[in-house]
């Protein structure tokens, strides 16, 4: 037992690396909480959104679920797969625009 | 294997090592983690497609979307709090995944009795979540008379896309809370240290299992801190 323990110890990391990564957690959950109790609005709002969100996002992937220490070949699996997603935001975000584009024209202006 | 893979080359020769190897290619990396990995990635379409759907609703209407930060505001003593609600549930949320990434940590140690204990705390995190989503859905529903096709604050799409999304990431809580709740069990009980058989799967386990629910677990979080930031902040 007392082997195994010693032999299991080498894989994990020191209790600290989490309490860490759970404080930065909680502060930018606070900061983004902020960006709304403040109520600061247009390109400043989204800006600070995105970087809160992706900054907690990237935390929990990287010390949360381990990828920072995963070997590259499964880091890089998981990860490209998701610029996928990039393609179609740009692609519904043309086609929404189309959309409303229309629903003005038809509805509002078409009608006189 | 896991005794050589510090000698392997590691970053990205690492990875043009690990394809071009005959046999495992995720070296170290055992099947049942791969395969969460794999379904994390495809559940992560999932959510994407529906925060992209809500995008392009959101993006497509001419008709004002109700104000997130009013509409889930609370009163508390008086006092008029934006977001209120939704903010606890962030924090419980991540209180949560705080709780489980220790629990994966003494799971490694082979530290039963702290694991099974943080697997309960996690758990705990999870059914306040989903109970104060129920509170969250009553407020709504029956006080704000909101439902999947209309809504008196604005367009009508916005039920559709709320009911949609949280709902499905509540699911996703809730049967991780299941989930946690019979890995508490088995860990207390000593099922990792005995190698008793699974009644389901009838194979022995290992707190290896803890790692590959935690990984399920964070990446509940992880999309609540997307849908937080789309749904409600944006």
């Amino acid at each position: 037992m007392t082997n195994n323990i010693k032999k299991k110890v080498v894989n994990t990391h020191g209790l600290a690396v989490y309490l860490w990564i759970w404080t930065l957690l909680f502060v930018l959950s606070a900061c983004s909480y902020a960006v709304d109790y403040f109520q600061f609005q247009g390109i400043l709002r989204w800006s600070l959104i995105l970087f809160f969100m992706f900054a907690k996002a990237g935390l929990i992937m990287a010390f949360f679920m381990h990828l920072f220490w995963e070997r590259y070949a499964l880091v890089n699996v998981l990860l490209w797969p998701m610029t996928a997603i990039v393609a179609f935001i740009f692609l519904m975000s043309a086609e929404a625009k189309y959309t409303v584009f229309t629903r003005l024209f038809y509805f509002v202006a078409g009608t006189g | 294997m896991n005794n050589n893979i510090s000698d392997l080359p590691k970053k990205f020769k690492g990875l043009k090592h690990d394809f071009s190897s005959d046999q495992v290619t995720f070296k170290g990396v055992n099947w049942g983690k791969a395969m969460m990995w794999i379904f994390l990635v495809s559940d992560t379409f999932i959510f994407s497609c529906f925060l992209i759907a809500y995008m392009t609703v959101r993006g497509s209407t001419p008709i004002p979307w109700p104000n997130p930060s009013e509409v889930f505001a609370l009163t508390i003593f008086g006092v008029h709090v934006p977001l209120l609600l939704i903010a606890i549930m962030t924090f419980v949320l991540i209180t949560s995944s705080g709780t489980m990434a220790l629990a994966v940590k003494f799971g490694y140690e082979r530290n039963r009795k702290l694991c099974a204990l943080f697997i309960l705390l996690t758990a705990i995190g999870g059914i306040a979540f989903v109970g104060m989503q129920v509170f969250e859905w009553t407020k709504l529903i029956f006080h704000e008379g909101v439902r999947p096709w209309a809504n008196p604050m604005g367009a009508n799409q916005f039920g559709a896309i709320f009911f949609m999304v949280t709902g499905f990431h509540g699911t996703h809580v809730s049967i991780g809370v299941i989930f946690l709740l019979i890995y508490a069990r088995k860990t207390w009980r000593g099922d990792f240290d005995t190698g008793k058989k699974g009644f389901f799967t009838s194979m022995r386990s290992d707190y290896l299992a803890i790692e590959i629910l935690g990984l399920y677990w964070h990446f509940v979080d992880l999309v609540w801190v997307f849908i937080f930031a789309f749904f409600y902040l944006w």
